[in-house]
């Protein structure tokens, strides 16, 4: 029975590990921040509202891609009346949102997500693609 | 209320006429001047006055992001020039003075566009005013477009196209490695009433863009008055793009 302390300490060590996750979900609810995005200084409401904002921009991102390229419909009339040009990067981030790096980064850096819009797509923030003089591979 | 047999009979005849009417009147004006089909007409002589001019390609490239890439395999062209023997391929001229000129070739928006025939995820189409369009979000790289293209207006990007860009612009997106691209007749620009960019930049004005459905469009009015030809009308692809010679 000497080896009572040994036994609990490994019991509880292995209790700890064992219920990591849900101490680590809890520990989450009450520390994590959620992304910090930098709001659009001179703009005060978006096309549709926030609510659908957060959940729904992709959705309507590719409605409008839609709307644009498909049906050459390359005007967009917004919740509050106003009508936008469609352009994901001098609609939306250069006349709204800014760099990409102060608004869609920081909430897809933290949701893991990774769109592939900015493959061809210029990001107002970043000086435009130079020409490297680069020898034919 | 009580509506007699007869009365009702005349009622919803006349109905019925008036509602044929309408669509009759709606059907017509479709058909009148409203219709569009965007075309260009080449000077060659014009064209070939300035030597070496490469204007409206260096305009093309500046308002499109078009790669400037060294080597040839990878070449990412929208307009270009070639020789007359390979653009027509056509030995009545080659004892004329326009055979030793250069010629543009972009391309030719076809009423029949092969290219728009065998695109598996219709990102080529043939838009209502005429233009052979591309959407870069679908395209899946597969290049079957190239191939069915008896003109080589098409271009696939071997390579991630950003750092060949010489003189950038930030309104129009650049593409990206593994999709196919290639003249648009700046579908963005003609939206917007402006001619295409190598239209505009064009110092001998040699470039006509106009709507072929107008009769009376400058366009029309040039080629009714000047020989021109398109490129292998054997084809049946009906080209837009005509050369007058």
């Amino acid at each position: 029975m000497r080896d009572r302390p040994v036994i609990y300490i490994g019991l509880l060590l292995f209790l700890t590990f064992a219920t990591m996750p849900f101490w680590y979900d809890l520990a989450g609810a009450v520390s994590t921040k959620g992304p910090q995005q930098k709001l659009p200084a001179n703009e005060k409401a978006c096309v549709a509202a926030v609510a659908f904002m957060k959940s729904s921009h992709m959705k309507l991102l590719l409605d409008m891609r839609q709307q644009a390229v498909r049906q050459g419909n390359l005007t967009y009339a917004g919740i509050n009346g106003k009508t936008y040009p469609i352009s994901l990067s001098n609609t939306c981030l250069k006349q709204c949102h800014g760099a990409k790096a102060d608004f869609c980064d920081r909430c897809h850096d933290f949701a893991g997500v990774s769109p592939t819009c900015w493959k061809c797509h210029l990001d107002p923030g970043q000086p435009a693609p130079t020409a490297i003089a680069r020898s034919p591979r | 209320m009580t509506i007699s047999r007869q009365a009702f009979l005349r009622l919803s005849g006349l109905s019925f006429l008036a509602a044929a009417g309408r669509r009759t009147m709606r059907a017509f004006e479709t058909i009148g001047v409203r219709r569009t089909r965007w075309g260009m007409a080449v000077d060659v002589r014009r064209c070939g006055q300035l030597d070496g001019c490469t204007k409206c390609i260096d305009a093309c490239r500046h308002a499109h992001n078009v790669p400037v890439i060294p080597d040839p395999r990878h070449d990412v062209r929208w307009i270009w020039k070639d020789s007359l023997e390979h653009v027509l391929g056509d030995r009545n001229l080659q004892y004329s003075s326009v055979s030793k000129l250069p010629m543009m070739v972009l391309c030719n928006h076809c009423d029949n566009p092969p290219c728009v025939r065998v695109c598996p995820t219709q990102a080529t189409w043939k838009r209502e005013d005429g233009i052979v369009a591309m959407d870069w979000h679908r395209c899946i790289g597969c290049r079957y477009c190239m191939a069915a293209c008896p003109y080589g207006s098409r271009s696939f990007n071997w390579v991630d196209p950003r750092p060949y860009i010489q003189s950038p612009t930030p309104d129009y997106p650049t593409r990206t490695k593994g999709v196919v691209e290639k003249c648009t007749f700046c579908a963005e620009r003609t939206a917007a009433g402006r001619p295409p960019a190598c239209v505009e930049a064009c110092p001998e004005k040699a470039l006509t863009f106009g709507n072929l459905a107008d009769p009376a469009s400058p366009i029309r009015q040039l080629l009714a008055s000047r020989n021109h030809v398109s490129r292998k009308p054997e084809l049946a692809t009906r080209p837009n793009v005509f050369y007058i010679l």
